[in-house]
């Protein structure tokens, strides 16, 4: 099968998507002749025009409120917020407008709007663009989460969140824009959200992780591997929807999980995940489950300190090794 | 106007007016939970501009928006039913006073955030003039949220966009218990449409004629892709900002000053001079609309409860 870089893979989601229904409309800063930061637009402007392709002026909050009410009317707008730092900037139309209408107004009421944005770190960014802030969505009823970690899954989820009729948090990572993966052609590649993807099948211990430290529990894996440990790694890809039975039925068959998180540990997702393991399979646990997590302090620039904060394949593997052998 | 349409436009203020006394005394007496903002004083401002508007425009509310929405055609009994929290309100009881919406009429819903309908509107403009709907949009929001984000931006978005959206503000001189002029940099909300290149318009809201001509104007701009217009409507709350509010912030004589412009007591007095509304056919026409009111309370009243079984239903469309 070919193989293209995650950023190829959500481009061509966006250019078949943009093909197959004339509402799908792109907007956000620098996407047009820039391409977007990260080069995930480009192209796109040639192609589909500056209407189709809107850039905007530095204004979050007014664009992404204008991305709400152009979703209640009609339109399918894939908003791009550069940094997922500068989300905060719009929160209050994701959290007290996009998020409630439907519940509040019924059926009357579609925001089919996806907010793409690219969190995490592994870049010296520093403090304020480098955050991973999904907890703070997942802990808002009425917006769907997605993380996608391959580039298959970037492709396949973006197309799916695109069609879906309600608000989505498209996080996308730094570090996995050039990564390459096989990615089947044709233009009908989607699937669900709320689906979790199996990516190491193991029998020792059980690794729950998202985006990026998908990737680098799959790496760690590898490593456990040549230490005589089998290790399943399950990678959520959307946390709202949550398929928690794909967790909790590795967990029944490891009886040892460590939930990999990059964002800081207090009130982060793994806790959710922690909890919801707790509550159904606790009786199925041979050791404490444990998790991983940067530690609660703001990112740093330093490459040192950046790397001190983050958990890596190194940290994974070792502190799957402590929770195997006691 | 035609006449036929003033007296229509003099009915839905009365209907407004009455619906807001009763609002209140219900919620005064404990009737009704929650919290809920009257826009009695400011009737003239919702039906000037609501007559402008044409089938299919939408409409972005306020927390204030009672008003609004009766003059965009809501049915006043399923209104007063979400007051009372019940299964056959607008909103299920899931909104209360401040968010309702009825999409086949256009109007997208009040809010419960100060200026945060204003990108939404913009964002409805956006894809009429991406669809080629021909559609204006018209977003109402008051001199408090002038000072928002949301307004600075979006009219920076709609002026450079050219967007068919027309911003309707409310000068109701005070932000809950701020005065307009400590909060406000300029002397007029409007005098910020310089800032973005586009129309600022002043108009007495308290004038129904005069405000619906201003807001025609700029839907005309809006529906030929000239761009938005900011129309400022000057007006008073003659109630309190919301329920339970002692109104100590301002005066009685500036109460008094503005009860004389009580845009309906002016607009009656116009059809009576032009005789366009008789005596006799005012009494008929307030009749009508107190029983409008009266009618709606029975039927909130006469409303089931929703059925908490239904609570974790439509997070998800």
């Amino acid at each position: 099968m070919r193989t293209i870089t995650y950023t190829e893979a959500l481009r061509e989601a966006l250019n078949e998507e943009m093909k197959r229904d004339a509402d799908v409309f792109l907007m956000g800063e620098d996407i047009g002749v820039y391409g977007g930061a990260f080069g995930v637009t480009r192209g796109l402007l040639e192609r589909f025009g500056p209407e189709r392709v809107r850039d905007t002026p530095i204004s979050e909050q007014g664009f992404v409120g204008a991305a709400v009410g152009a979703a209640l009317t009609g339109s399918r707008p894939v908003v791009e917020i550069m940094f997922m730092d500068f989300i905060t900037l719009a929160v209050d139309q994701l959290v007290n407008q996009a998020a409630k209408l439907h519940y509040v107004f019924g059926d009357q009421a579609r925001c089919p709007l996806v907010l793409r944005t690219v969190g995490g770190g592994g870049r010296c960014y520093g403090p304020t663009h480098s955050q991973s802030l999904e907890a703070w969505f997942t802990h808002t009823p009425g917006l769907k989460v997605v993380a996608p970690t391959t580039p298959a899954d970037a492709k396949a989820l973006l197309k799916a969140a695109i069609r879906d009729d309600n608000p989505v948090v498209f996080m996308e990572h730094k570090l996995l824009y050039g990564c390459r993966g096989e990615v089947p052609g044709g233009s009908n590649l989607t699937a669900p959200l709320g689906k979790a993807r199996l990516a190491r099948t193991g029998s020792d211990i059980t690794m729950v992780a998202w985006s990026w430290m998908a990737q680098e529990a799959e790496r760690a894996a590898d490593d456990l591997q040549a230490q005589g440990v089998s290790a399943e790694v399950v990678d959520l890809r959307s946390l709202v929807p949550l398929d928690i039975e794909s967790v909790t039925a590795s967990v029944r068959k490891t009886h040892r999980v460590l939930i990999v998180q990059e964002a800081a540990r207090t009130g982060g997702f793994g806790a959710e995940i922690g909890c919801r393991i707790f509550e159904s399979v606790y009786d199925y646990l041979d050791a404490p489950l444990r998790r991983l997590t940067t530690p609660d302090v703001p990112l740093s620039a330093s490459p040192v300190l950046e790397r001190a904060a983050i958990p890596d394949r190194w940290r994974i593997a070792q502190a799957a090794l402590e929770l195997v052998r006691g | 106007m035609r006449f036929e349409h003033m007296l229509n436009a003099y009915r839905t203020m009365l209907v407004i007016r009455f619906f807001e006394q009763k609002v209140e005394s219900l919620f005064s007496r404990g009737v009704i939970r929650g919290t809920t903002h009257p826009a009695t004083g400011q009737e003239a401002v919702a039906v000037g501009v609501c007559s402008a508007l044409r089938k299919g425009d939408f409409i972005t509310s306020t927390h204030r928006g009672h008003a609004h929405f009766i003059a965009r055609g809501a049915d006043p009994s399923r209104m007063m039913a979400e007051l009372f929290g019940k299964a056959t309100g607008y909103s299920r009881g899931r909104g209360g006073s401040q968010l309702m919406a009825d999409y086949a009429l256009g109007f997208l819903g009040g809010n419960g955030i100060t200026g945060g309908s204003i990108p939404i509107a913009t964002g409805a403009a956006l894809s009429a003039k991406l669809r080629g709907t021909g559609k204006a949009a018209v977003c109402f929001f008051g001199d408090g949220a002038s000072n928002q984000g949301t307004f600075h931006e979006s009219l920076n978005l709609a002026a450079i966009w050219k967007l068919p959206v027309v911003y309707v503000c409310e000068n109701n001189l005070y932000a809950m218990s701020t005065p307009a002029h400590k909060a406000l940099s300029v002397a007029h909300v409007a005098d910020r449409a310089a800032a973005y290149g586009i129309p600022g318009v002043v108009v007495d809201g308290n004038d129904l004629l005069a405000v619906q001509e201003s807001v025609r104007a700029a839907c005309d701009r809006a529906r030929r892709l000239e761009g938005p217009t900011l129309v400022e409507c000057k007006t008073y709350r003659l109630s309190g900002h919301s329920r339970g509010d002692p109104c100590h912030y301002r005066s009685r004589a500036e109460v008094k000053t503005w009860r004389n412009r009580d845009p309906i007591r002016r607009f009656r007095k116009a059809l009576l001079d032009r005789g366009i509304l008789s005596p006799a056919a005012d009494r008929q026409l307030r009749r009508e609309a107190r029983a409008v009111v009266t009618q709606a309370v029975r039927f909130a009243r006469h409303s089931r409860d929703p059925d908490p079984a239904t609570l974790e239903d439509g997070v998800f469309a």
